[in-house]
């Protein structure tokens, strides 16, 4: 059997999902931030494979879009791992459940 | 792509890019789940490769692979004091609910839609022409992103400073 875009947008779905559930569900903010990556990672997947299935060979749009979507991906790390160490020393904790500031 | 090299490359790939994810979501650990996140970041790598994008294959090993797992084990040695599990909170089966139902509706969409996509010859050497179009008709884009990196930059310095 042969391989089709299909097979790709499956396995993406499949990837993002993960990285949801873990960003919905995780407590701490570094496991969030684990799966944030995964569905960044599952979202440049997709763009490759429309990328290697859909377009002419010579644009490269595409994959010109996931090289932006991953030097802003390497920037949202960055930053948000900042934000976690600067929470921690303010708070002792990386918990979300007790990061509730603005609680009502 | 029929030949049958492509075809065990796509299911072994398939198989350690979703493995390695599941078990970075399931296991208990933080530190080991960034090892599974590394891998499964190779997985991602090696089916880039797979669909020739040599270039992208190559900047994921070195800034996902490398770079941000780097910064995750910084983040996680640097709040020494943070729980190290990796536990859910009580959202746990509302986040399974809603991840599952997004993934089932992508997944319904992609196997319903007629992509129209034809057996196209692959990429070949994507590294220049990508650095052309870089150049030329997203120079802005460029530009503009290597000012965002500094702006990252200087944030995450300010965020972390000791004052």
């Amino acid at each position: 059997m042969s391989i089709g875009l299909e097979h790709f947008l499956v396995l993406s779905a499949l990837l993002f999902g993960v990285g949801l559930f873990m960003a919905l569900s995780k407590r701490n903010i570094i496991g969030i931030l684990m799966g944030i990556e995964l569905m960044f990672n599952a979202v440049n997947l997709s763009l490759v494979s429309f990328a290697r299935f859909l377009e002419a060979a010579e644009r490269l749009s595409g994959q010109v879009f996931v090289v932006f979507s991953i030097t802003v991906a390497a920037a949202e790390a960055a930053v948000a791992l900042a934000l976690a160490v600067a929470i921690y020393r303010r708070r002792e904790s990386v918990d979300v459940d007790r990061i509730n500031l603005l609680r009502w | 792509m029929e030949d049958a090299g492509s075809v065990v490359a796509f299911w072994a790939l398939a198989a350690l890019t979703l493995g390695a994810a599941v078990v970075t979501a399931a296991v208990r650990d933080l530190v080991r789940a960034v090892v599974a996140l590394v891998l499964s970041f190779l997985g991602v790598a090696g089916l880039f490769v797979l669909l020739s994008a040599d270039f992208l294959g190559v900047a994921q090993v070195l800034i996902y692979a490398g770079a941000i797992s780097v910064l995750i084990v910084f983040a996680i040695v640097l709040t020494p004091r943070a729980a190290r599990d990796n536990a859910e909170t009580a959202m746990l089966w509302p986040a399974l609910a809603i991840a599952g139902a997004l993934m089932g509706l992508v997944i319904a969409v992609a196997l319903a839609t007629d992509w129209g996509d034809e057996a196209r010859e692959g990429f070949r050497e994507t590294a220049s022409a990508i650095g052309e179009a870089l150049l030329n008709r997203y120079v802005l884009p460029f530009e503009v992103a290597s000012v965002l990196l500094l702006a990252a930059m200087l944030g995450a310095i300010v965020l972390v400073r000791e004052d």
